[in-house]
């Protein structure tokens, strides 16, 4: 079985993880730029983790066979504070060079403020002036519904946006629905504790379908799991789902997305 | 699936869930003080499981959530609790 990770913050995790996911299948592993945990207290620290994405965690995947790729941005917790986020914005066009960077992400709102929204609106525009596909995260638990009708309006109300060129990520059975009627991707985190369950997970493939859809773990240093693709894929199986059908959702559904970024490639 | 494989397939987990859910309200009910928001808004969700009206989790997941449109001013924190303050 093979899989691709869209989602992960591999900076938080151990080699050891690389090996499971190695061994379980991982073809490629995709890394949004994200929260460390606090809050970075300078532009400076953004431009070293935009340095450790793009250079130093490519390597590390390497070493166990895992192509390595990342997004850019400035995720919504940072982003209350408009003028530190103007000059991270400032930093990215350097780093979209780089031969791993497959767009903007992950960018959206946490609290559904004025400010993340504006930062939002910010980074869509830069996504658009350099034609970058874009990974969205969506609120958490009761923020969710209102952020993602916010996000989806940010999107909706910017021309140069083509909504196939953009997932939304953690929908959950309350947001799916308007994202995919957006034309938009919709992106599935696996959590043991908030999010979804693989067993909701898959409740929502077999009642909305299985276009424009992914999975993904979102593992990072909180309570995650790396292997819940792949956990995901077996509760498929166990479901009677055909190996054509896991694959699709698992490999098909982000190659075809991720394939619109011309850095995106797979070995042969 | 039949009904019959789903049950088979998840009747045991679910029920634990489900015991897991009474145990919790057996322990805050013996607790002393107030319901919070977040507990009306559980009582609330709870009594949206009743029935056999279709999509439970996203009506569940609903009575959780913010209902309103307008960003707010500023975040005063950056985590969320689980359920709208603003609930009655």
């Amino acid at each position: 079985m093979r899989y691709i990770e869209p989602h992960a913050h591999m900076v938080s995790r151990t080699t050891d993880d690389y090996e499971r996911m190695a061994l379980a299948g991982c073809a490629a592993v995709c890394e949004p730029a994200f929260w460390a945990g606090f809050d970075r207290s300078s532009a400076a620290g953004f431009h070293d983790y935009f340095c450790q994405l793009t250079e130093h965690e490519p390597k590390r995947a390497a070493k166990f066979g895992l192509q390595h790729f990342c997004w850019l941005g400035i995720n919504s917790k940072e982003a209350e504070d408009v003028k530190l986020a103007a000059e991270v914005i400032a930093l990215i066009p350097e780093f979209l060079k780089r031969p791993n960077v497959l767009g903007i992400g992950e960018i959206g709102l946490n609290k559904n403020s004025r400010n993340e929204l504006r930062v939002l609106e910010m980074q869509v525009e830069l996504a658009a002036t350099h034609d970058q596909l874009i990974l969205v995260h969506t609120p958490h638990l009761e923020d969710k519904l209102k952020g993602t009708r916010l996000i989806l309006d940010v999107l909706k109300n910017d021309r140069l946006i083509r909504p196939e060129r953009v997932i939304i990520d953690h929908v959950e059975e309350h947001t799916v629905e308007m994202v995919l009627d957006g034309g938009m991707w919709a992106g599935m985190t696996l959590y043991p504790e908030t999010k979804c369950t693989p067993a909701r997970a898959i409740d929502i493939l077999e009642t909305y379908g299985r276009e424009k859809i992914w999975l993904n773990s979102a593992c990072d240093w909180g309570v995650s799991d790396p292997l819940a693709v792949p956990k995901t894929a077996l509760e498929m199986k166990k479901r009677g789902h055909r190996a054509a059908a896991v694959e699709k959702i698992i490999f098909a559904n982000p190659e075809k997305f991720l394939r619109q970024s011309p850095n995106f490639k797979l070995p042969g | 699936m039949t009904r019959q494989q789903v049950l088979d397939l998840y009747f045991l987990d679910a029920r634990h869930k489900l015991i897991e859910l009474a145990a919790f309200l057996d322990r805050v009910e013996r607790a002393e003080g107030e319901d919070d928001f977040r507990l009306k808004s559980f009582r609330a969700a709870l009594a949206k499981l009743n029935g056999k009206k279709k999509h439970k989790a996203k009506t569940v997941l609903l009575a959780f959530s913010d209902p309103t449109k307008k960003p707010i001013f500023a975040a005063a924190t950056k985590a969320a609790c689980g359920a709208w303050p603003g609930s009655k």
